[in-house]
């Protein structure tokens, strides 16, 4: 009797916990919809063709946001520009020449912290040493700062898909005398450029959305620009400024540029998760 | 012919040589930005060090007009914060990876991993609006006048549990941040689950377990390590969360252990403040701040980052 007693006591547990998990996960999704559901409800009502043709307004009158997104692409690009090549070289090096090398841990170990560093501190950074010694917020040091954010992002996947190349092709063409750097970039490369192109579209939706980098380095601008050595026009400090605002008609741009910038990011990292999936299942 | 060779092979370790001089070059590019990011944030960091000396950190000043700057106040909130976070994170995140990897179907499995993956990908800057225009509204009128009248009275911890009915303020966003994290905590959980070898969960179930046994006395001792890699990897990214924070901590320069009161974390003063400080000591103070974020995220991330390499090091000498 008592054991019987023990064994509904462990089932109970069991039942409890198992269901707690359920509602864990239910708790998980719930905010992804709820969030999902505002920027819809909120976004859409705004969302008209203006917003790509006229640039940001003043209070109260109508306008879109067009110098927004042209910056925001603009600084975006310049991330992707530096933050890649930079991040694909360090990585072949790290998957190539950097298996059992003091070194190359290090490095692997500052990269990863590199990646989950806050992004506000790089925006203090650059501010320190682009923005502050030229005297005045940039575009340029804006892009340099998301290039900074990208670049670990790029080097981390490169060095994974890198190494997940079976090391028979290496040998096997150096064994028909094609020099190393051959073997790496037509043999190695080329067989997990999938990867790697994986590697730069997340990394490009990762800077898409930082804010926190743009606040002091590329700063805002209400007009339309594209010069890079002054202070750009960018989405995400944009709907930062808008939607702190007293002003209805801001707070529904920011509403607007919140769902264009979410929608892109949200395409963006799907596509590189599928992207990703084809091409192992190759494999 | 054989010279023709011989210029080729010449040729050949040159490109050889430079190829691997670039991909060096480009490597030791990161080690270069970590010591140049603590050497800029050192020195511009130090007049304000250099003013207050240890005042900094015991102070709580905060007064651009007086000159008077102290991060205090700032460490709490990020720390606080982060807790709270924490509290709320690591729980759901066990759940959910509990139900991934030993719960849902297969055809489930892999859905609800992507869209739990997905609030990682949503900006953070998307999190604040929605927490100061949605969820503050309707947590200060549904849920806040509850919470306080009920548990506001109760000895010793009724006091975490007062503050103006406004939605925004330290739990607010420790909330979100819980949110903002879970994806992390979660998706190293999974993984560290995942390779849990099966004899060991078969055995137990072999002598009668239930899956929460298994689970509880099996899965999380053999997974310690990495579990607790994981959270000190989502604990690292919650304190130097900015954007979220930003907008639904209220950004007052006071310490209450009040969770309802608005407060202010270091990120959320930076961000605030930094472009419009007036003067070198102000925006020297603001760099402080940084550079005691960054050391504290470093430490914080680097202990995670040992305790998953330990994992992986296990991992490694078994296959």
């Amino acid at each position: 009797m008592a054991q019987n007693k023990r064994y509904l006591f462990r089932r109970g547990v069991n039942l409890f916990n198992l269901g707690m998990s359920m509602v864990a996960t239910v708790f998980g999704l719930f905010w992804l919809a709820w969030l999902l559901w505002t920027l819809v409800s909120h976004g859409v009502r705004a969302l008209n063709l203006n917003l790509f043709l006229q640039d940001t307004p003043p209070p109260g009158a109508p306008g879109g946001m067009a110098n927004a997104i042209i910056g925001s692409l603009m600084l975006t690009a310049v991330g992707v520009l530096i933050g890649t090549p930079v991040g694909i070289l360090a990585g072949t090096w790290l998957a190539e020449y950097g298996r059992a090398n003091r070194l190359a841990s290090l490095i692997r170990f500052i990269n990863d912290i590199l990646l989950s560093a806050p992004s506000i501190v790089i925006g203090v950074f650059v501010y320190g040493v682009l923005v502050a010694p030229l005297g005045h917020f940039s575009g340029w040091s804006g892009g340099v700062s998301l290039a900074i954010i990208m670049l670990p992002v790029v080097l981390r996947t490169t060095e994974d898909m890198m190494r997940l190349v079976p090391d028979q092709m290496r040998e096997a063409a150096a064994a028909l005398g094609a020099p190393r750097w051959k073997v790496t970039v037509f043999i190695v490369q080329r067989a997990s450029i999938a990867g790697m192109l994986t590697g730069v579209i997340l990394g490009t939706a990762r800077i898409s959305g930082e804010t926190a980098p743009l606040l002091f380095t590329a700063l805002n601008n209400q007009f339309h620009s594209t010069d890079m050595s002054q202070p750009m026009a960018n989405l995400p400090v944009m709907i930062f400024q808008f939607a702190m605002s007293p002003y209805e008609g801001w707070q529904q741009l920011a509403w607007a540029g919140a769902l264009i910038i979410t929608a892109a990011i949200l395409i963006l990292s799907i596509s590189a998760r599928l992207l990703l999936r084809a091409n192992t299942f190759e494999k | 012919m054989s010279g023709s060779t011989h210029t080729t092979r010449w040729r050949d370790s040159l490109a050889d040589l430079l190829f691997r001089g670039l991909t060096q070059l480009a490597a030791l590019t990161v080690l270069a930005l970590i010591l140049a990011i603590m050497a800029v944030l050192i020195d511009k960091a130090w007049p304000a060090f250099h003013t207050f000396g240890l005042k900094f950190f015991t102070s709580t000043d905060w007064d651009p007009v007086t000159n008077k700057f102290s991060a205090l106040t700032s460490i709490y909130g990020t720390l606080i914060t982060s807790l709270i976070a924490l509290i709320i994170a690591v729980p759901v995140s066990f759940g959910i990876a509990l139900f991934v990897t030993e719960l849902a179907p297969q055809w489930l499995r892999r859905p609800v991993s992507t869209a739990v993956e997905l609030l990682a990908a949503i900006p953070s800057i998307i999190y604040g609006m929605w927490g100061l225009f949605v969820f503050a509204p309707l947590f200060a009128d549904k849920a806040q006048p509850w919470i306080s009248s009920h548990l506001g009275h109760w000895p010793i911890i009724g006091g975490l549990f007062q503050g103006p009915p406004i939605g925004i303020g330290v739990f607010t966003a420790g909330l979100i941040l819980a949110i903002m994290v879970i994806p992390f905590i979660t998706s190293v959980m999974r993984d560290v689950f995942d390779v849990v070898p099966i004899v060991l969960k078969e055995s137990a179930y072999g002598i009668g377990c239930t899956t929460w046994e298994v689970m509880w006395n099996v899965v999380l001792p053999y997974t310690r390590i990495g579990v607790v890699g994981g959270i000190m990897l989502g604990l690292g990214r919650a304190l130097g969360e900015t954007m979220a924070v930003t907008f639904v901590i209220g950004n007052s320069h006071d310490i209450s252990l009040a969770l309802f009161m608005p407060g202010n974390t270091i990120s959320s003063t930076l961000a605030n403040e930094f472009s419009e400080a007036v003067g070198p000591l102000y925006t020297s103070s603001l760099i402080a701040l940084g550079l005691i974020l960054f050391f504290v995220t470093f430490v914080v991330l680097a202990i995670a980052k040992l305790l998953l390499l330990r994992v992986e090091a296990r991992e490694g000498a078994k296959t």
